[in-house]
């Protein structure tokens, strides 16, 4: 601090005081620091990220450091922090901390080597989920406010139609009615790419213009489908789809990513419909940059700043969702442990055994309130609207 | 005489709002040749920017139409060209540069990137090279230690800067003709002035056509080889710099010239041409100047003027002064 003040009042060689250059990211991380819950929400994600990250490589393979499948029946139900008994147990079957530091579950198995095994599943659904969604969101949300304005003819939605029902029509066994609907889809598109040709276009017999009837705009068709998503009850929907589905940890990744992607729609849809009018995008037209070029280069980095706080929010509800569907048994199938079976077959022992329920019960809430706090913390820093409250 | 470079015939751009029509650009016609400097002057709205966004297809379409005319650029004409070769042609044989330098850079990426992208865009570079030329270009539109500049951001730098890089980016795939869109509006004078003394350093250096649209007189007094005053979307008068401003010989440009702050008229309130501009969809009758007019006559009223033919290339769409003239 004083050698800074002292060299401060004297001028260095050459005689030019410069202001300090900082780059966006140590700016925004200096604004960050003075957000004293968001720190804690960081710290407590970069924990919860090396416990995980470790958790993966102790608790897999052929003889783990940590087994969270290793059952114990004479040392069930152990309350944390307590001593193994040595006397019945195999050397193999000893913890690896000499200790259950959370205690052991009705079977004997060790908490903490399950909660362990636990954080990477929820890491994971949390991250793939929201990136999921977020691909999504970015995609579609690009589309209806970058060509929000072009309109859907009937010719493309019919083309549309067929073409999917057809792959459709083929993967699920109707083969005959599926190639037909595709061979049908692919002539139409060849006619709508004759009629989308000025000099052919008068070679197409008059009826077939009923197919460049405009129906509505790309704009409409997508904020539509948001607004169909948005009104399904997602947990129940979830439920539905999980219960249609082979349980794995993938197949509810995909489904939570497929149904939490609306918010980062509307969030890139909003920023579009700004960015899409800028100086900086008709000046990249002007140089003759490609559309797909402008959407990704120029315009994705600059409205990225509100998907990446609803992504963090987002991680943080993936995880609450997983951790109710492995509670009402249809999350990741056991014996792989998860904070949400943990917590699940803990209830039956609520009164002989509280540490089953409150200790994945605490960690799910730390995490999902760090991640909260972290997400509202990027919110203030990358929207100067919000700072200095 | 050699072909012109660029050469915009009768081009007419229409704007479809809420049902009623905005004849922005009505049948304008002008010409630019190579290596020459070209001023479209006109007050806003009259259809400057619009003409010249059309030259690049950029055009937004809806609501815009290009209702008919044709540009010819290198005898090719532009408006027949599809979306794929437009992108070919912009910003590598035509490059724009835009009002606004602070808002018309990305902010989220350095200017060096910036540069190398429009060399990217059009000329199979590797990045090394790309990044070799964009420091060149740097140095070229008069930025000190452009080495060091490549690496900031557009919120490092001054508005005067800012216009210079979009200058490097309009000038990085060496075209043949730029469209400087009132690049020094958003300016201050000294530096406007400074960003006037690099365009035409560049113009002698490159041997490339400028065609430079802007409200200011004293620019165009400074730059142009050629001028085309504009009103209400159509040209008023075409002459050099000595003809419109000696001898303005259309009413509107006499009215403008005569609402500059000069020396002689110290103390006195400045002209101002009585009214204002039409709207685009609600355009009078006539000669679009006809409600503004002091010489205004029946006739005005009734007809659209012809372009008249003052000699030596300089030419005024008003009959009346014309016969004013050789009367007397």
């Amino acid at each position: 601090m004083n050698t800074n003040q002292k060299s401060r009042s004297v001028l260095p060689e050459g005689g030019v005081l410069e202001a300090p250059k900082r780059t966006l990211l140590q700016e925004n991380w200096r604004l960050f620091k003075k957000n004293r819950l968001a720190m804690v929400g960081l710290v407590i994600f970069i924990v919860f990220f090396l416990v995980a990250a470790a958790g993966v490589f102790l608790t897999s393979g052929r003889d783990p450091v940590f087994d969270p499948a290793l059952v114990r029946l004479q040392e069930k139900l152990r309350p944390p922090l307590s001593k193994p008994n040595l006397e019945t147990l195999k050397p193999e079957e000893v913890p690896t901390l000499g200790i259950y530091f959370f205690g052991t579950d009705d079977l004997g198995r060790d908490v903490f080597s399950r909660m362990l095994q636990g954080a990477w599943v929820s890491l994971t659904v949390g991250f793939v989920a929201v990136g999921i969604a977020v691909v999504i969101g970015v995609i579609l949300g690009g589309i209806a406010g970058y060509f929000g304005s072009s309109r859907i003819r009937l010719g493309h939605l019919l083309a549309s139609v067929l073409l999917g029902g057809g792959v459709i029509g083929v993967v699920s066994g109707g083969t005959a009615v599926g190639v037909l609907m595709v061979l049908f889809g692919a002539a139409l598109v060849a006619i709508l790419i004759r009629m989308g040709n000025p000099k052919e276009r008068r070679s197409i017999p008059a009826g077939l213009s009923v197919l460049s009837l405009n129906l509505f705009s790309m704009d409409v068709l997508i904020t539509g489908l948001i607004d169909i998503m948005l009104c399904f009850p997602v947990f129940f929907l979830i439920l539905t789809v999980v219960a249609l589905l082979p349980a794995s940890m993938y197949n509810i990744m995909i489904v939570i990513g497929l149904t939490s992607w609306m918010g980062s729609a509307r969030f890139i849809r909003a920023e579009f419909l700004s960015l899409r009018e800028q100086d900086f995008v008709t000046a990249a037209k002007a140089l003759g940059v490609s559309d797909g070029r402008i959407i990704f280069r120029h315009m994705v980095p600059n409205a990225m700043s509100p998907v990446l706080v609803s992504a963090t929010i987002g991680i943080a509800s993936a995880i609450l969702i997983e951790a109710g569907l492995s509670f009402l048994g249809f999350g990741v199938p056991p014996p792989h442990a998860t904070w949400g079976n943990i917590l699940s077959s803990g209830k039956d022992f609520l009164f002989d055994a509280p540490w089953l329920t409150f200790v994945p019960g605490f960690a799910v809430l730390t995490v999902v309130l760090a991640f909260n706090l972290f997400g509202e913390g990027l919110r203030e820093v990358l929207n100067p609207k919000l700072r200095e409250r | 005489m050699k072909e012109p470079l660029l050469s915009v015939h009768d081009l007419k751009v229409f704007f479809h709002t809420d049902n009623v029509v905005s004849r922005a650009v009505d049948g304008v016609s002008y010409e630019v040749r190579e290596g020459e400097t070209v001023c479209l002057v006109g007050e806003s709205g009259c259809g400057k920017t619009v003409s010249a966004l059309a030259i690049l297809g950029l055009v937004p379409q809806p609501p815009g139409e290009i209702r008919g005319g044709e540009i010819l650029f290198k005898g090719k004409n532009l408006l027949n060209l599809n979306e794929d070769e437009l992108q070919k042609l912009r910003g590598k044989e035509i490059s724009m540069i835009f009002q606004e330098p602070m808002t018309s850079l990305n902010p989220v990426f350095t200017i060096g990137d910036q540069i190398e992208e429009a060399i990217i865009t059009h000329e199979a570079v590797d990045r090394a090279e790309a990044s070799r030329r964009a420091t060149e270009l740097l140095a070229d539109v008069g930025i000190p230690s452009p080495e060091e500049r490549t690496r900031d951001y557009p919120h490092n730098l001054s508005g005067g800067q800012r216009q210079r890089v979009m200058i490097a980016m309009a000038l990085a795939c060496k075209p043949d003709l730029v469209i400087a869109d009132e690049p020094t509006t958003a300016l201050d004078v000294t530096i406007q002035d400074q960003i006037l003394h690099l365009f035409r350093e560049l113009k002698e250096k490159r041997h490339m056509a400028l065609l430079y649209i802007t409200h200011n007189l004293g620019v165009v007094a400074e730059i142009a080889d050629r001028i085309y005053v504009m009103y209400a979307g159509t040209i008023a008068e075409i002459g050099n710099v000595e003809q419109v401003f000696r001898d303005p010989s259309h009413p509107y440009t006499m009215g403008l010239l005569a609402s500059l702050p000069s020396r002689t008229r110290k103390g006195k309130a400045l002209y101002s041409i009585p009214g204002a501009v039409p709207d685009p969809a609600y355009k009078p009758n006539g000669c679009p100047f006809n409600p503004r007019c002091p010489h205004v006559k029946e006739s005005c009223r009734v007809e659209f003027p012809e372009m008249c033919d003052f000699g030596d290339h300089h030419y005024a769409r008003c009959p009346i002064v014309y016969q004013e003239r050789r009367g007397g």
